[in-house]
């Protein structure tokens, strides 16, 4: 269980990132942030595994206030949390297995991860991932040979490498098509129902946030300004969250082509 | 809206603003005074011009040629001493930039007084020319090979590791952050995700270090630094040209086959 208390959130430059976010994010939920760029959106998902680190309140991972981990704490928790990312994050040199082995980094003793001596079971479960997200072919392709769908698909192996409890995903399908954003959505999808992953991913597109969502939360300016089911949600209350009218680049489209 | 479109024509807008322009044509005409200005005084200093240059070629040709080419086997050793004084020093600079490089990249090191501590000592080996350290060197481990040995790796170790850290500041820093994520160490995540963008490079600046070595162990031989410097520096001494004219000749061959492999294996790398 994820928990916000009172976070807040000031960067060094004086911009407010987070004002006052007060969530509860339960077990095996699929939650979608959504909001215009800029609202914290990244500034929310990265506090989760603190590549940012709020400046007040208090967030707890499974009842631990993280808010004053270092370094061994630090690397528990982002063991345990998962993270895909808008633009791949592949070491673009490397192959795919190297990449997605590194989802074990975590878990694998220094010396052991840079002579590359990974368990028998580190390897299986690397190979396995790949199979799930469809991309085992790929194997030994190197990153950077392949279409930014299948370095999102490799990117998701990573993550299910990492056998983490928690994926955070940040504007995964972003850089993507539309058939392809849905794939990786329905990927995504999957890995939570099956796996019972609690997954919060941010995306500013509304059909997609009504077709995938559990559970929706709209942010504007730092501040969460709707929390609800998926059900609940219509068009009217996209146009309060983004507090302007719903134009045609708000929405992804293409969910009957994939 | 015509009219407008009209009236921009004909004003013919300038591509860049009245004051960029003065600035831009200021700045050109004083760098050209400065050329001016330090051509007029060189030209001063020197006696006979270019036309004394061109008789006293002769006179060299004369003295250099025929190289007597049966020194070859002579000279081979010596040759072989330099190549390898260019390959320890290349080597021990290559293991010692590493971790120098990393410390003195500011997007890994985030702590700011090491980087700038290191960033500085770099910059203070870096002002030494790689003679006054021969120099130095010679004159407090006498003369031979390990005084130019040392030189040299001080010499490059300035170079490669101001090129690295340059290398390594321009990385894409999403893998970085990608391995940071999944719980990796510091060790674990320059090793996965910086090494594997910096390796091409490295090795190709490592390789142009060796070449440079090679030239510069050259140079170094002629204060007593071993090697084939060291053969040359007393031919020419001894006013013995032909011979001289030989280890340049082998110099050349040897710099000019060094290069064409180096290149090759770069081409392949990158």
């Amino acid at each position: 269980m994820i928990e916000f208390k009172d976070v807040g959130l000031v960067y060094p430059n004086g911009t407010e990132g987070l004002k006052n976010i007060n969530v509860k994010i339960n077990e095996g939920e699929f939650v979608v942030i959504v909001g215009l760029s800029g609202a914290g959106k990244s500034t929310f998902i990265r506090s989760i595994n603190r590549l940012v680190t709020p400046t007040s309140g208090s967030l707890l991972v499974d009842g631990e206030d993280i808010l004053n981990y270092h370094s061994g704490n630090l690397r528990k928790l982002r063991t345990k949390v998962g993270m895909i990312f808008q633009n791949y994050n592949l070491v673009k040199r490397s192959n795919v297995f190297k990449n997605v082995l590194a989802g074990r980094l975590g878990h694998t003793g220094t010396l052991r991860s840079i002579l590359n001596l990974y368990s028998k079971e580190d390897k299986s479960l690397a190979y396995e991932s790949l199979n799930r997200v469809n991309i085992a072919e790929k194997l030994y392709n190197r990153a950077d040979e392949l279409s930014g769908g299948q370095q999102q698909r490799v990117s998701i192996a990573r993550v299910l490498t990492q056998k983490p409890k928690y994926i955070l995903a940040d504007e995964p399908v972003a850089s993507l098509d539309p058939p392809t954003s849905h794939q990786v959505m329905t990927y995504l999808k999957k890995i939570n129902k099956e796996d019972k992953i609690t997954t919060i991913v941010n995306l500013h597109f509304i059909d997609m946030a009504m077709e995938y969502a559990d559970r929706i939360i709209g942010m504007r300016a730092g501040e969460v300004v709707f929390d609800g089911p998926a059900s609940e949600v219509t068009e009217k209350t996209f146009e309060e969250i983004y507090g302007r009218s719903i134009r045609e680049d708000d929405l992804r489209g293409g969910a009957d082509e994939s | 809206m015509t009219n407008e479109n009209q009236s921009l024509v004909q004003k013919s807008v300038p591509l860049y603003p009245a004051k960029t322009k003065m600035q831009v044509t200021i700045i050109f005409f004083v760098v050209l005074g400065i050329y001016a200005f330090s051509m007029f005084w060189t030209q001063k200093e020197m006696v006979n011009g270019f036309g004394g240059a061109l008789g006293n070629m002769y006179v060299v040709i004369e003295k250099f040629f025929p190289p007597n080419l049966s020194i070859l086997p002579a000279i081979w050793n010596a040759m072989m001493q330099t190549i390898q004084m260019a390959i320890i020093a290349t080597t021990v600079a290559a293991i010692l930039t590493v971790p120098l490089a990393v410390l003195s990249a500011q997007n890994i090191t985030t702590f700011k007084p090491l980087y700038v501590l290191t960033r500085t000592f770099l910059n203070l080996l870096r002002t030494i020319p790689d003679l006054v350290l021969a120099v130095i060197f010679v004159g407090l481990f006498g003369v031979g090979v390990f005084p130019g040995i040392l030189a040299l790796t001080i010499f490059s170790l300035g170079i490669l590791a101001k090129l690295i850290s340059e290398t390594i500041e321009s990385v894409d820093m999403n893998p970085l952050e990608a391995m940071r994520a999944s719980g990796g160490n510091v060790f674990q995540v320059i090793w996965y995700a910086l090494v594997p963008q910096v390796l091409p490079q490295f090795t190709s600046l490592v390789l142009y270090v060796f070449e440079i070595n090679i030239r510069a162990s050259v140079v170094l031989g002629l204060v007593g630094a071993g090697g084939i410097g060291l053969v040359l520096n007393q031919q020419l001494k001894f006013y013995n040209y032909p011979n001289a004219m030989t280890v340049i000749l082998v110099i050349f061959a040897v710099v000019l086959i060094i290069e064409y492999i180096s290149n090759k294996i770069r081409e392949a790398l990158i």
